[in-house]
């Protein structure tokens, strides 16, 4: 049977026919889709994780445990993850432990665009490099079998248009796989520096079997047309080198990309008259085959940033362009990226703004980050997951050393809390830190696309579980109860009176700031038949509505105000803004 | 061996460019083509300026669409056009929704929403359409049934309506909007007349 899949959907179809049994992951773009789409089948135990972190062991810990395992995320959560990925390169495994590592290039929804192939030799873990949908089931099916054969943890690596792209795959059956039976092997799963020593040659012995598969195996696949030119590429950019070469270039396409295959590199480097290699990112190959003695030509002529296009290769070896055909002299206004209509997050950063330049806030990943655009200009600082806190103490030791008096705000959200936030508080109260924490409750995994979370008490599985309680683990940290408040930010009068107090306070102070995503299902059939409209007798059109709030759903047309009733949810974050009272509400709350 | 072709389809986040793109590439593979699409997810979507490829033909490599590649630009929104309208190749097909979503800087007044961009474009582009697809969309009773209607569009500008979406489209539909989305399809091969 055949499908259309996303490159992710056909990860988790890769991971399913391969009888993984245990799946976790921390929602991630691009990663996200393939968690979500294991989710479906049943026979996997698919959860979402707090961090990527605690995804890789869990994943560690199924392996052991003698279970087909598998941790998904992208190149950030790799970083997190790390910690626990190496050792376990070192321990092996019982059941096949896959890593799907998805890289960004172009920073679609990346701050930072790391090449994570880099990981690998770092690691001294197999990586496997698909290109297309095909390749994605194929090559995740495959790195389980090869986890098991070589008894090492395997990296399936992809980027963004791999995961986001869509084509043709061949569904197979899948394949059940008990689990192993366990034994305590202490040797095996600990990492004692006694035990360890001896391992490490073992890892190096392994890699040395694992470089005669990558000069067998047809992941690493020579296509012959032409001794003129050959190109060695790998993922999407192979695609490209296809698209702009066609038959006018033999290829070495790289499937299986740590440790490369060095002979069949020489081998064809050997036949033909040049050799190109064209990689998105860092050279990686390209200085491999150096180190090989392989004359070859790759960055000298194409960029180390940002993603590739057939246009980028064709420019970087001299070859006629496809160029835009049509041009006018009127520019499409931008649209930034904004709060949507209804959005919580735009009723805290709207009194939060009113403090300028008496306050310095330390931002965090997530959609509230959106709030660095005007008319809000809150953030200052934007780090990692969980950077908010610990850089707001950082900020203000720096500050009190400086003798100024800046006040320092920390914003985060409840997702980005749980992955990496409650650490960070822990680090506040145990210094001392007088900084003011915000914590930003949505109900939600936001940006990634409304992933379940510690806060909703529901798992990716759909099963009903404990809640956590946000106040309770603040508190436990030992936050003092009265230097806690809980707001509502529709609520600005309250929300304002809870900014001064987090303003004015001497101690460490945590606000939590409660109101669900505007977008959630739910939250929209509760809110069905609310909307606010303006009352066109009393709006003098002085638009601060529009300018304090930019909420696309207020319309200015031929000097009139008015509200799409279709995109708003009567949050009337506007009409308390609204010097003259022109705005009304309609609907109530079911 | 068939002719590749390359269609973008282009967009503000939130109007459904995602499902007229899932429809067009399933009816695709089932016609016999290779087919390839890449779009874009994550970073609050909503409200930005958003684009879909797909390629086919045989055969496809990446779906990238670059500049000056595209057979067809099907716009949803008027100054999406206008934006992507580079990537339209010499002779293409640019169809534009007469619709107008302004963004926050213009609403704001730090930037101007050039209202007469499809005129413009008529002046300089030599195949385009103009369609009220939205309004029409209005009519039928839901905003959102602007995708399908400008699915119907995009088909018969591609010569494929001969081919049955009206399954594809109930598939993919929530079934008790599927008459008034059935509706909205064959008001788009109509507009295209």
């Amino acid at each position: 049977m055949k499908k259309v899949m996303l490159g992710n959907e056909a990860i988790a179809r890769g991971a399913y026919e391969a009888g993984c049994l245990i799946a976790a992951a921390y929602p991630g773009t691009p990663s996200t889709e393939i968690l979500q789409n294991l989710s479906k089948y049943p026979e996997v135990q698919s959860e979402w994780s707090v961090n990527e972190k605690v995804a890789a062991e869990v994943a560690i810990g199924a392996s052991m445990a003698g279970a087909r395992a598998m941790a998904a995320m992208k190149h950030f959560g790799m970083n997190v993850a790390s910690d626990a990925v190496f050792p376990s390169v070192y321990e092996g495994v019982t059941g096949a432990l896959v890593y799907i590592c998805a890289d960004d290039p172009g920073m679609n929804s990346s701050g930072t665009e790391p090449d994570s192939r880099n990981f690998a030799p770092h690691m001294k873990m197999p990586m496997l490099e698909p290109a297309d949908s095909q390749e994605c089931k194929d090559y995740t099916a495959l790195a389980f079998e090869l986890s098991e054969q070589f008894d090492t943890p395997v990296m399936v690596r992809t980027t963004t248009r791999v995961n986001h792209g869509s084509s043709v795959v061949e569904l197979g059956e899948r394949k059940e796989v008990p689990v192993r039976r366990y034994e305590r092997n202490i040797m095996k799963n600990t990492n004692i520096p006694a035990m360890a020593r001896n391992k490490h040659k073992t890892v190096e012995e392994r890699i040395l079997k694992l470089r005669e598969f990558s000069n067998q195996t047809e992941l690493n696949r020579e296509e012959f047309h032409t001794d003129e030119l050959g190109v060695i590429c790998n993922g999407i950019s192979y695609q490209y080198a296809k698209e702009v070469f066609g038959d006018r270039a033999s290829y070495l396409k790289i499937g299986f990309s740590y440790p490369l295959p060095d002979q069949k590199l020489k081998d064809f480097a050997a036949k033909v008259k040049k050799v190109y290699v064209i990689e998105e990112l860092d050279p990686y190959m390209e200085e491999h085959c150096k180190a090989l003695g392989i004359a070859c030509t790759g960055k000298e002529r194409l960029p180390l940033w940002l993603e590739y296009s057939a246009n980028i290769i064709r420019k970087g070896f001299g070859l006629p362009t496809i160029d835009a055909a049509y041009h006018m002299d009127i520019d499409a206004p931008v649209r930034p990226a904004s709060f949507c209509a209804g959005c919580p997050h735009r009723g805290i950063y709207h009194e939060v703004s009113k403090y300028g330049s008496k306050i310095v806030a330390t931002g965090d990943i997530g959609c509230y980050a959106l709030n660095i655009h005007p008319p809000f200009s809150v953030t200052h600082t934007m780090i990692d997951m969980g950077g908010s806190i610990t850089a707001g103490i950082g900020f203000e030791k720096a500050e009190r050393v400086a003798k100024r008096d800046f006040k320092v705000f920390s914003f985060i959200g409840d997702s980005t809390f749980f992955h990496s936030g409650i650490t960070g508080l822990v680090n506040a109260v145990y210094n001392g830190a007088k900084t003011s924490i915000f914590i930003l409750d949505n109900s939600t995994t936001g940006m990634t696309g409304h992933q379940d979370n510690p806060v909703t008490g529901v798992t990716l599985m759909k099963e009903v579980t404990t809640a956590v309680s946000i106040r309770k683990v603040v508190e436990g940290c030992g936050v003092k109860p009265e230097n806690i408040r809980v707001v509502d930010p529709y609520d600005l009068e309250a929300t304002r009176k809870a900014v001064k107090e987090a303003y004015e306070s001497e101690e460490l102070f945590v606000t939590i700031v409660q109101q669900p995503c505007a977008l959630l299902k739910p939250v929209i059939a509760a809110r069905k038949g609310q909307y606010c409209r303006v009352n066109a007798d009393k709006c003098r059109d002085c638009r601060a509505c529009i300018n304090k709030t930019a909420c696309p759903a207020l319309m200015a047309a031929d000097g009139k105000v008015s509200i799409s009733a279709e995109d708003c949810n009567g949050c009337t974050i506007c009409q308390q803004i609204c010097p003259f009272d022109a705005i009304e509400k309609v609907g109530e709350t079911k | 061996m068939s002719e590749l072709k390359a269609i973008a389809i282009v967009g503000v986040g939130g109007q459904g460019t995602v499902l007229t793109s899932d429809i067009l590439i399933e009816g695709l593979v089932d016609l016999g083509y290779q087919v390839k699409k890449t779009e874009q997810h994550g970073l609050s979507q909503r409200g930005g300026s958003v684009n879909c490829f797909v390629k086919y033909g045989d055969p496809v490599y990446a779906p990238l669409v670059v500049e000056g590649e595209a057979d067809v630009v099907l716009a949803f929104e008027k100054i999406e056009a206008l934006r992507w309208l580079k990537l339209l190749k010499k002779g293409g097909t640019l169809i534009a929704n007469d619709h107008e979503i302004l963004p926050i800087p213009v609403k704001m007044g730090k930037a101007e929403y050039p209202s007469d961009a499809l005129e413009k474009l008529a002046e300089t582009v030599e195949h385009m359409y103009i369609l009220k697809a939205t309004e029409e969309a209005r009519k039928l009773g839901a905003a959102k049934v602007t995708s399908i209607i400008l699915l119907g569009a995009l088909v018969r500008a591609l010569g494929l309506e001969d081919y049955d979406w009206k399954s594809i489209i109930r598939r993919k539909v929530p079934e008790k909007l599927a008459e008034m989305n059935l509706k909205a399809y064959e008001i788009g091969r109509n507009l295209m007349a």
